[in-house]
């Protein structure tokens, strides 16, 4: 039953109290536990690293983002913890349990780059989709779907077509559908990475207090500093060749509460200033 | 814009008018066979002004904010009415003979006239043998893109050499098919069955493979099996690539019928009629037996399309077409 | 000339083609050998009744080997065996001189030719067509509907009619094949040059403009060369089309050349061999031609300097 383990996590307090360095937790508690992970492909012009000794644990209820330049591997190793790619070395734990075992139990939400509606289904058949498919009661999933629409303000849109939506309202309907079977665990590959700023900062309000409200666990992928540093209790700094965290940047002193204007405060912008310091440190090894 | 709307409804009205009327006149004892040089002009006349009032309503149509399906339908029927007319009075007004070329109306009324055998021509040739044929074809052809697609050495072996196929004139198995089936509607089945077989094959393997990754990797997130997939994300995606093969097969499956029939049939069956009626050189039975072909393929292509458009109407090429 | 091109292209590519091609090679032969083997199969269990028969007829033994052996042999099969129909077509293209009203050639030629005139015509209409379709918009509402509703008549059913008629004004010969096959063709030429020639997206159309660029200048520098894959695949289809009105035009008119005419008098005379062998003929050339516009369009475009996919 995946309910019963996600409802076993829920009981940890949140963990910004006691993540002030960028010390790992207790092993034992991590939602989700990388060591010394490596990914190596095989192309025709030779071995490709995408993650090489990759070390991270994240507990439950924090909020993590992964940033760097494109071909540090950060999605790489969200796909990994999502069981959509194979590491081919090190160690890989979700809820104490292998990658694969937790995307059996449905452990976690994958929100892609793309909304990845699917577009003969409406907006609420699209919510319905993972429920469907886990085989909740017709009536339970009705009122599920219609909660989480509303969460995400799409209340009105239901018999909606995705065609029939905006970029924005899109995203936000596959982020209820990620939600909408109540995971611990969320995972976030770039999901605002298409749209435009003013909509980004709105969805990235709603990210926030959503995750405050619901305590969930999120990794969240995106090239965005000012994104990363706004949403995180935590951010994982990664550069290319090979694939590795050089930087693990805390943010909790931002605290739980951040109105957008934060993004001009002097912590926020110090923050700011070490990861981007981070990310040009691992951008020189490039050149 | 009122003006233009008036012009266009003026030059509708006396094409059509124009049209019947010359039809009329061009069977008067002293046209028929012998027109003057006025009837010509007259018919070219005609031919101006349905040239003018298509281009007319076509601008409409395109002025239109909401396109209504009456609009878009007139420009279609009017350049039909013109070409119907101009057939009856050229083969009327020249005395055309009718082995050659019979006149429409002449058709029509042959048409009428004989009913009972065309409507026995039809249930031979399209209820016995086209149906069936195109409902085993298309059902064999997909149930093996879906095996094909499940074992994947399958797919690779075998979606080439049906790609190669679904390129033959395959036609040519229909003497083959009587030998093996005998005269009757089984062997024009057959040679039906095979026809549709490898564009539904084709096109279901293209479709299949035409979902997207990230689709694919939703579905693995939800730890989805095999089937459920298929159920909920590749089979919906590869509906539009089906239709597109139950379309291309509807009009493979009646001219499959039709010319199975030149290889040997029982005496009943529009191949059949239209083969013997041809030697004995009375055509107007022949394009009656063409027009009903006609009629049964846009009616049968036109179900097809219509029950596409219900089933994916989300699909961007059908909303452009709202 | 290869190795030049072979050496400009990246070299990722032929390292991926490669592959590809081995990756396809085994499962493609698999599959060919599997219908070479139920082919021989089914010409033993279709044959056998007839052949056992006729064996116990003439007295012969009929044990097991005997009878397996004589499937393999019949003159009128219900199905003939591979090597039979190999054979036949080997007679057919060199047993005799390519005049010769019994060489395969022959008839093979007879029916190209029609084939490759009609085509010529019908693509040359089809492009027209879509260039007119493209640029006036009286033309594509008007005509384009009926373009769709002349596919929906069964022109194949009709083709021997049509021959019956042109040949009554004195029309015969190659032309009344060539016009049934063009009119086949014309169809998915027109409506795949149609999509290609608006293929170019708003941009580049808008880019055009910004040049003040005229009709002709957008269509002979932007629109053709991006209809190009468009117009092959359509070439491809259009081709195999042709060849199929061709040999349906040449059934039931009596048509004494051709491997339509082959076809039906195989069928009259039950020479099963023989219609086998014309099928296969057929499906030969219809190879042929479709790699031959393959050919075709990998030229066309290495001379474009685009790399084709």
């Amino acid at each position: 039953m995946p309910r019963a383990s996600a409802a076993a996590l829920r009981t940890v307090p949140p963990t910004d109290a006691d993540a002030t360095e960028d010390r790992a937790p207790e092993p034992a508690r991590a939602v989700v536990s990388v060591s010394d992970l490596s990914l190596t492909y095989e192309t025709a012009d030779g071995p490709v690293y995408a993650l090489s000794g990759v070390d991270l644990a994240i507990a439950a209820g924090e909020f993590v983002s992964f940033i760097g330049p494109s071909g540090c591997g950060k999605t790489t190793l969200l796909r990994c913890v999502a069981d959509l790619e194979q590491p081919t070395g090190g160690e890989l734990w979700v809820n104490g349990v292998s990658a694969e075992a937790a995307r059996l139990r449905r452990d976690y939400g994958f929100v892609f780059q793309a909304p990845a509606l699917y577009p003969w289904r409406t907006i609420e058949r699209n919510v319905a989709l993972p429920l469907e498919i886990f085989g909740v009661p017709k009536a339970e999933r009705r009122e599920r779907v219609r909660r989480y629409l509303d969460l995400v303000h799409l209340g009105g849109f239901a018999k909606k077509f995705p065609w029939q939506l905006s970029g924005g309202m899109q995203s936000r309907a596959s982020i209820a559908r990620a939600l909408c079977f109540d995971p611990q665990l969320l995972l976030m590959d770039e999901p605002f990475g298409a749209l435009d700023e003013i909509v980004r900062d709105h969805l990235n309000e709603q990210l926030l207090s959503l995750w405050r409200e619901t305590g969930k666990t999120v990794l969240f992928v995106t090239h965005s500093i000012p994104e990363a540093v706004y949403l995180s209790s935590r951010v994982v700094v990664m550069s290319p060749r090979p694939g590795r965290i050089i930087d693990v940047v805390d943010c909790s002193r931002l605290g739980r509460q951040r109105p957008l204007e934060i993004r001009e405060s002097p912590e926020f912008l110090a923050i700011a200033h070490r990861v981007r310091e981070g990310l040009r440190a691992g951008h020189a090894y490039d050149e | 814009m009122s003006r233009q709307v008036n012009r266009t409804i003026i030059l509708s009205v006396a094409t059509v008018a124009g049209g019947l009327g010359l039809s009329a006149l061009a069977h008067s004892p002293d046209i028929a066979g012998q027109a003057g040089s006025g009837f010509w002009l007259g018919t070219l006349l005609l031919w101006l002004a349905a040239t003018l009032a298509a281009r007319d309503l076509a601008g409409l149509a395109a002025q239109q904010r909401k396109p209504s399906g009456l609009l878009a339908l007139a420009v279609p029927l009017l350049v039909g009415f013109l070409l119907v007319v101009l057939w009856e009075l050229i083969t009327v007004g020249a005395g055309v003979p009718a082995v050659l070329m019979p006149p429409p109306s002449m058709v029509a009324a042959r048409f009428g006239g004989a009913l009972p055998v065309l409507a026995a021509d039809f249930v031979q040739t399209f209820v016995k043998s086209a149906l069936p044929g195109y409902a085993i074809g298309c059902a064999a052809g997909f149930g093996t893109a879906v095996l094909a697609d499940r074992v994947p050495f399958l797919r690779r072996g075998l979606l080439p050499v049906a790609n190669f196929a679904s390129a033959l004139p395959i036609i040519g198995i229909a003497p083959i098919m009587v030998m093996w089936f005998g005269f009757d509607w089984p062997s024009k089945a057959a040679v039906v069955a095979v026809m549709t077989f490898f564009p539904m094959l084709v096109q279901t393997g293209a479709g299949l493979a035409a979902t997207g990754r990230i689709e694919r990797d939703l579905m693995r997130t939800y730890a989805a099996g095999y089937l459920t997939t298929l159920v909920c994300l590749r089979l919906p995606q590869a509906l539009p690539f089906i239709f597109t093969a139950l379309k291309i097969n509807a009009t493979l499956a009646l001219i499959g019928a039709i010319v199975a029939e030149f290889f040997g049939t029982p005496i009943v069956g529009m191949g059949f009629r239209i083969s013997i009626e041809a030697a004995r050189l009375s055509l107007d039975m022949v394009w009656a037996e063409i027009a009903l072909a006609a009629l049964a393929g846009s009616a049968f292509y036109g179900a097809i399309a219509l029950a596409e458009r219900a089933a994916t109407g989300w699909h961007p090429s059908m909303r452009a077409a709202r | 000339m290869p190795m030049t091109s072979e050496a400009l292209a990246p070299p990722a590519r032929p390292v991926a083609r490669a592959t590809l091609a081995e990756g396809n090679a085994l499962p493609i032969a698999t599959v060919v050998l599997t219908i070479v083997i139920v082919w021989y199969l089914s010409a033993l269990l279709a044959n056998w009744t007839g052949t056992f028969d006729a064996l116990a007829r003439a007295g012969n033994p009929t044990d097991l080997q005997a009878v397996a052996t004589a499937t393999m042999q019949q003159e009128r099969p219900v199905v003939p065996a591979p090597h039979q129909v190999a054979a036949e077509l080997w007679k057919g293209v060199f047993g005799f001189a390519p005049s010769s009203k019994r060489s395969l050639l022959f008839h093979g030629w007879v029916t190209l030719s029609a084939t490759l005139l009609g085509f010529a015509i019908g693509a040359a209409l089809g492009i027209a067509l879509a260039i007119a379709i493209v640029h006036l918009r009286s033309v594509e509402a008007s005509i384009m509907p009926w373009i769709v509703a002349s596919q929906t008549v069964p022109i194949l059913a009709v083709a021997p009619i049509v021959i019956v008629a042109l040949g009554a004004v004195g029309i015969d010969g190659l032309m009344p094949k060539a016009l049934i096959a063009a009119y086949l063709c014309f169809f998915p030429v027109t409506v795949g040059m149609v999509k290609g020639l608006n293929a170019p997206d708003r941009m580049l159309r808008d880019l055009m403009r910004t040049y003040s660029a005229s009709q002709t200048g957008i269509l002979l520098r932007l629109r053709l060369p991006s209809a190009l894959p468009y117009l092959f695949a359509s070439l491809k289809i259009a081709l195999a089309a042709s060849l199929v009105g061709t040999i349906v035009a040449e059934l039931p008119t009596g048509a004494q050349a051709g491997l339509g005419a082959r076809l039906l008098a195989g069928s009259y005379y039950g020479q099963t061999v023989q219609i086998w062998a014309a099928l296969i003929g057929a499906a030969l050339l219809a190879a042929l031609l479709v790699q031959a516009v393959a050919l075709a369009e990998a030229a066309t475009y290495r001379a474009m300097g685009v790399r084709s996919r």
